[in-house]
């Protein structure tokens, strides 16, 4: 089953939508975690935490003049939801270090059956840096990996992460438009099923081990 | 009253080879103009500490594409290939931070503290030569404070005590930064001569040496 990169984004980003309950308090990474702000089901409200210091991000303000004063992680320009909040990066850390994010949402290069994440750097050929990735991870409550299932054909979900990690034993939840699987003390175990995918095209293009079980729910978007 | 200086007057007073905190997150609560006089005067050798290296056409990007910076303490540098580039080519000293910790770092120094425990970076390469220590049996990396001889600061508006209010998202760095250099240079948007309000005053002007107009 092939689908568009845009297809695999919306799957994706609708699924890990509905993650989320009422007065939740999200931080989304940049790029496709960024998506599933337009997902979230209409009757349950949301907070998202911007770590450039906001609480209460809402969508993009396309009115907004060059060099805005009120801009996402990303530097766009966003509007403010009722309640929003204005603070600086020490704030904005002591949220997201200090256990008040209940979940964040982020990319990943590799990511593996240890839980561990992998995301902010190849050495030798790309490194971005951390930017706030390595606290999100340790600080949110629950750390959520959107990602496509491969890289130009490559595994992501790996044994072992073979790249320099952003943390060690941190990510409860891998959602890719292929399947969602969990991670558990025993390793990672295949929760849904996208039904466009067979089990055997998921197996093939994972290098972790997985652990299924009997009935395999189909994924929910 | 605080000092009110020109930007060129500013400028000087950030040297050669001299450590310079620049307040802002890419562009969002950048100053901006004594930025470009040290890209006029070639302002050389500077360790820049900052959130990001920015883009390479605006603020603190320049510093970067005109080679002034020795080394970058930063977060982030994927805005700028500039940095990157110098970073392979080995030109350029580049220190990756996660923010959490860089602006913990910052306050630290700031705050009078010998630096924070943090558990950001354990079983990571940010781990690498530092102390871990125990506290009530969880494992923490113990980051030293981080101070600089300038400080450059964005305000949306000052009055003339350097009490400065900062709007919307341009508080990030700004606010740990204007207490953790020896100088400490103010850009504000605009310049009050009634004095702000206390109760919406973002820095306190105490810690502001120079408005640079």
């Amino acid at each position: 089953m092939t689908l568009s990169k845009e297809q695999c984004r919306e799957i994706i980003a609708r699924r890990v939508a509905r993650e989320f309950k009422e007065n939740d308090v999200i931080t989304l990474g940049i790029g496709l975690p960024t998506e599933v702000a337009n997902y979230i089901p209409h009757n349950i409200q949301v907070i998202f935490q911007s770590e450039n210091g906001m609480l209460g991000v809402g969508r993009r303000d396309l009115s907004a003049t060059d060099n805005p004063k009120i801009t996402n992680a990303g530097g766009l320009a966003v509007t403010t939801k009722p309640g929003a909040v204005f603070f600086d990066s020490a704030m904005s850390f002591a949220i997201i270090r200090g256990g008040h994010v209940d979940a964040t949402v982020l990319g990943a290069l590799q990511v593996d059956s240890h839980g561990n994440l992998a995301n902010w750097m190849i050495p030798g050929a790309f490194v971005p840096g951390m930017g706030g990735a390595m606290d999100l991870v340790v600080g949110a409550k629950k750390v959520i990996i959107a990602m496509e299932h491969t890289s130009k054909g490559k595994p992501r979900i790996v044994k072992d992460c073979t790249i320099p990690l952003t943390a060690k034993g941190e990510v409860d939840l891998i959602v890719t438009e292929r399947c969602v699987l969990e991670v558990t003390p025993a390793g990672l175990v295949l929760k849904e099923i996208n039904p466009l995918f067979s089990l055997d095209d998921i197996i093939r293009d994972t290098e972790a081990e997985l652990i299924i079980p009997e009935h395999l729910q189909q994924i929910a978007v | 009253m605080k000092k009110i200086i020109s930007i060129a007057e500013a400028a000087q007073l950030i040297k050669e080879n001299s450590s310079l905190m620049v307040g802002g997150f890419l562009r969002c609560g950048t100053p901006v103009k004594v930025i470009d006089e040290l890209v006029k005067n070639k302002t050389g050798g500077l360790t820049l500490i900052a959130n990001d290296t920015s883009y390479p056409e605006y603020d603190r990007g320049k510093l970067v594409v005109n080679r002034l910076v020795k080394k970058a303490i930063v977060t982030h540098i994927g805005t700028n290939p500039e940095t990157g580039r110098q970073m392979n080519a080995g030109e350029m000293d580049i220190e990756l931070v996660p923010m959490g910790t860089l602006v913990e770092r910052i306050r630290s120094a700031g705050a009078g503290l010998g630096g924070v425990l943090t558990p950001t970076g354990i079983g990571t390469v940010v781990a690498e030569g530092k102390q871990t220590v125990e506290i009530d049996g969880k494992p923490y990396l113990l980051e030293k404070p981080l101070r600089a001889d300038c400080a450059l600061i964005y305000a949306s508006k000052a009055d003339k005590f350097g009490n400065a209010f900062l709007d919307g998202t341009t508080r990030n760095f700004n606010t740990v930064m204007a207490t953790a250099a020896q100088t400490v240079i103010l850009e504000a948007d605009e310049i009050t001569d009634e004095p702000l309000d206390p109760a919406e005053i973002t820095i306190p002007g105490i810690f502001i040496d120079y408005i640079a107009v």
